[in-house]
C-alpha cells in the first residue's frame, strides 16, 4: 500500500474538506458549549443580563454542574438512562428475529424486506409520532378495532384502553422510531455469519438453544453492540417523543436541555446538562471498549 | 434614463440592475419610502393574520410581505437572541416583549407613522410592561383558563379548584407545559399574585401541584384543545383562543376564566433591532390597526382584538362571546404576566422542573 507521505497533495486534498467540516460544524460549536457550560450570565448595572455571558469569569466555575447535581436534573438523567436502556433492550429483542428472518428469507424477498425496514425514514419523525398518537389514543385505531371485535366488552367492561401519556407509551414510541437502527447492523452481521458453524455445533450435539447462545450470539456480537449504541445514544437525547407521547411524569433530560435553551433562557446551564449527557454517552462507549478488551478474539 | 454619475463605471450586469431599479422607482406609490425595497419579513404565529391581510397590504402599498411562523415565544426569542436573521416585524407576548425591551432587542416605534394608534381601546394605549407604548403595539389579547366538556363536567367549573385541588377528574386533566401558566394558575387559586416572587408563596403553589399531580394526564405543549376535542381529557388549562377554535366544531366544549382570576395576556407588534425594513414595518402596523383591516383579522382568527374601531364593526356573536371577552368582574382579577428578571425566572424554572420530575 502506498504511503500517504509520498503523495501529500492527494492526502491534503482529501483530508482538508472533511476536517474543515468537522472543525467548523462540530468541534468549534462543541468547544463553545464547553466554555458556555463553565460561564455564568454577566451582571450589567447590578442586574443579571439576558443576553451577555461572562465567559472567562473563572475557568474553575463549575456552578452549573453543581446545580445539576443538586437539583431534580440528576434524577431525570438517571431516569432517562433507564428508559433508554429498556427501549434499547426491547429493540434488540424484537429486531434480532426480524434481522434473522430477513437473512434467511428467499433472495428475491430480501431487498423488499430491507426496504420495508427503511421505509419509515421517508416520513418525518414528527408526523410519525402524530400517527402513533392517532393509533394509540383512547378513541384511536387500536381501541376502535378492539371495540369492533368485541374484545373491549369482553375483557375491559366496554371501556377503551388508555395507552398514551405514560412511560410505556414513550418506550413504545422510542422502540418504533429507532428499530431500523437496530435491524440494519444486525442484518449486516447475520448476513456474514458462516452457517457451517451452526451446522457443526448442531452436528456435535449442542441443542438449538446452546448453539444460539454459544455460537450465534458471540459471532453476531459486533452487530449487537453497534445496534445498541446506535439506539441507546439517540434515545438518551430524545425530547420529542417524551414530549408528545409522555404523561405528566414523562420529562427526560432532552426536555430539560430544550427548556434551558428556550423558555428558561439559561444557555450556560443547558450546556452543562448537555455535557453531563455527553459524559453518560462516553461512559456507554467506555463499556463497549471494555467489552472489546475482554472479548476473546471476537471483533466487537 | 440612467442616473449614474460619471465616475461610476458600471459593468453590464450592474447597469441592468440599475435600469431595473430605475423602472421600479417610477411605479412606486407616492407615500412610500423611496430608500427601502418593497419587502417586509413578518415573523408571526400560525393562523394569526387575516386571510387576505398580506394581499390587501400588498395591493395598497406594493410591499411584498414574506411571513415565517414560530410556535412559541421561546422559539422567537432564541432565534433573535443571537442576532436578527432579517425579520422586520415580530409578535411577542407581553412578558417576552418586556424581556426583549430589557435586552435591547427592539427598536423604539415612531408614533407619528402610526396614526391609527387612535383606534385602540384606551386601556391598550399604555401598558405596565411597556410604559408609553414606546416599543410595542397591542395586537390581540386574551386569557388563560379552563377548557372543558360540558356533558362530562357538571356543574360547570368556575374555580381553579377542579383543575388543581380536586380528585374528581383524576386522569382526565391536562395542563400546559409552561411553568409560567401552571404556577400562575396555582398562585391565583391560592389568592396570590400571578407574578409572585415570594419563595413562600411559590413553594405553596409547588406543594399543591405536586400533591395533585397524579390527576394530571399530561403537561401538553399547547395541545390541550386537541386532547379535549378527541375525548382524551375532560378538562384542560389552555389559552382561550385555542378552545374557541375547537368550540366551533364541537358544541359540547366550553371555556371559562376561573373566578380567582388568571393571566391576561397580550400579543404585541414590535420591530426587532437590525430589521432591514423598519419603515415598511411601521406602514404594516398602521395598516393592521385600520378598522376595516382589523375587523378582517379578527374575523379570521377569532381572538379578542385590542382595536376598538375594528371591534365595533364585528357581529354580536363575536362581541358577546364570553370565551373571547370575559365578564368585566373576572377581567378585573386577571393580571398580565410580567418579566420578573433572570433570577426569578430561574427560580420558577427550577420549581417547574421539580414538579415535572416529582
Amino acid at each position: 500500500m502506498e504511503d500517504w507521505k509520498s503523495s501529500k497533495n492527494v492526502f491534503w486534498t482529501l483530508f482538508t474538506p472533511g476536517s474543515i467540516w468537522l472543525f467548523v460544524f462540530f468541534l468549534f460549536p462543541l468547544a463553545f458549549l464547553l466554555i458556555l457550560s463553565i460561564s455564568t450570565k454577566a451582571v450589567v448595572n447590578g442586574e443579571i443580563s439576558i443576553n451577555d455571558y461572562c465567559y472567562f469569569c473563572g475557568l474553575t466555575n463549575l456552578s452549573n454542574y453543581v446545580r445539576a447535581f443538586g437539583g431534580a436534573q440528576i434524577f431525570i438523567l438517571w431516569k432517562t438512562i433507564w428508559v433508554s436502556a429498556v427501549a434499547t433492550a426491547l429493540c434488540l429483542a424484537i429486531a434480532y428475529p426480524i434481522a434473522f428472518g430477513i437473512c434467511f428469507a428467499p433472495a428475491r424477498w430480501k431487498p423488499i424486506l430491507l426496504m420495508l425496514v427503511i421505509l419509515p425514514f421517508w416520513i418525518n419523525l414528527l408526523i410519525r409520532t402524530y400517527a402513533l398518537i392517532a393509533v394509540m389514543r383512547t378513541q384511536g385505531y387500536i381501541n376502535l378495532v378492539l371495540d369492533w371485535l368485541g374484545i373491549l366488552k369482553l375483557f375491559h367492561g366496554g371501556n377503551p384502553f388508555e395507552m398514551l401519556y405514560n412511560n410505556s407509551s414513550v418506550i413504545v414510541g422510542l422502540v418504533y422510531v429507532y428499530m431500523p437502527f437496530m435491524v440494519l447492523p444486525l442484518y449486516a452481521t447475520i448476513e456474514r455469519l458462516d452457517r457451517s458453524f451452526l451446522e457443526a455445533s448442531l452436528d456435535l450435539g449442542a441443542s438449538q438453544l446452546t448453539t444460539f447462545l454459544k455460537v450465534t450470539v458471540p459471532l453476531t456480537m459486533p452487530g449487537i453492540v453497534t445496534g445498541i449504541i446506535l439506539v441507546f445514544i439517540p434515545c438518551l437525547g430524545t425530547f420529542l417523543t417524551s414530549d408528545m407521547l409522555g404523561g405528566a411524569n414523562a420529562i427526560m433530560i432532552g426536555n430539560v436541555i430544550e427548556e434551558q435553551f428556550k423558555t428558561a433562557n439559561d444557555w450556560p446551564f443547558g450546556s452543562a446538562i448537555s455535557f453531563l449527557l455527553m459524559f453518560a454517552t462516553l461512559a456507554a462507549l467506555g463499556i463497549r471498549a471494555l467489552l472489546q478488551r475482554n472479548s476473546k478474539g471476537v471483533d466487537v | 434614463m440612467t442616473t449614474f454619475t460619471p465616475r461610476f463605471r458600471p459593468s453590464r450586469r450592474n447597469m441592468l440592475k440599475g435600469a431595473i431599479g430605475a423602472v421600479g422607482l417610477t411605479f412606486m406609490p407616492r407615500f412610500s419610502m423611496a430608500e427601502e425595497e418593497k419587502k417586509l419579513n413578518f415573523y408571526n404565529w400560525d393562523t394569526y393574520t387575516g386571510e387576505t391581510t398580506l394581499a390587501d397590504f400588498n395591493a395598497a402599498s406594493g410591499i411584498e410581505v414574506k411571513m415565517d411562523l414560530f410556535a412559541d415565544n421561546a422559539e422567537l426569542f432564541a432565534k433573535l437572541k443571537a442576532g436578527n436573521p432579517g425579520y422586520d416585524l415580530i409578535v411577542p407576548t407581553n412578558n417576552w416583549a418586556q424581556r426583549m425591551i430589557k435586552a435591547n432587542m427592539l427598536i423604539p416605534l415612531d408614533h407619528a407613522k402610526i396614526p391609527n394608534f387612535a383606534n385602540y381601546d384606551p386601556r391598550f394605549q399604555d401598558a405596565t410592561f411597556d410604559p408609553g407604548r414606546k416599543f410595542t403595539m397591542a395586537y390581540m389579547w386574551g386569557t388563560v383558563g379552563i377548557g372543558y366538556r360540558k356533558s362530562k363536567v357538571d356543574p360547570a367549573p368556575d374555580s381553579w379548584k377542579i383543575l388543581l385541588d380536586d380528585d374528581k377528574f383524576a386522569g382526565r386533566i391536562s395542563l400546559l407545559s409552561s411553568g409560567e401558566q401552571v404556577l400562575g394558575a396555582a398562585l391565583k387559586y391560592l389568592g396570590y399574585s400571578y407574578n409572585s416572587t415570594s419563595m413562600d408563596e411559590l413553594n405553596k403553589a409547588k406543594d399543591l401541584l405536586i400533591a395533585h399531580k397524579k390527576n394530571i394526564k399530561q403537561f401538553g405543549a399547547d395541545n390541550g384543545q386537541d386532547l379535549l376535542a378527541s375525548g382524551e381529557v375532560d378538562l384542560c388549562l389552555e389559552y382561550n383562543g385555542d378552545i374557541v377554535q375547537v368550540m366551533k366544531d364541537d358544541q359540547d366544549l366550553d371555556y371559562v376564566v376561573p373566578k380567582e382570576g388568571s393571566n391576561l395576556w397580550q400579543d404585541t407588534l414590535a420591530i426587532p433591532v437590525g430589521a432591514p425594513h423598519p419603515e415598511n414595518a411601521h406602514a404594516f402596523i398602521n395598516f393592521m390597526l385600520d378598522a376595516e383591516n382589523g375587523k378582517k383579522i379578527a374575523d379570521t382568527i377569532q381572538y379578542a382584538t385590542a382595536n376598538k374601531a375594528a371591534r365595533e364593526l364585528m357581529d354580536g356573536a363575536y362581541k358577546e362571546n364570553p370565551a373571547i371577552f370575559p365578564p368585566d368582574d373576572v377581567l378585573a382579577k386577571c393580571e398580565p404576566g410580567l418579566y420578573l428578571g433572570e433570577d426569578a425566572e430561574r427560580v420558577r424554572d427550577e420549581i417547574f422542573t421539580a414538579i415535572k420530575a416529582a
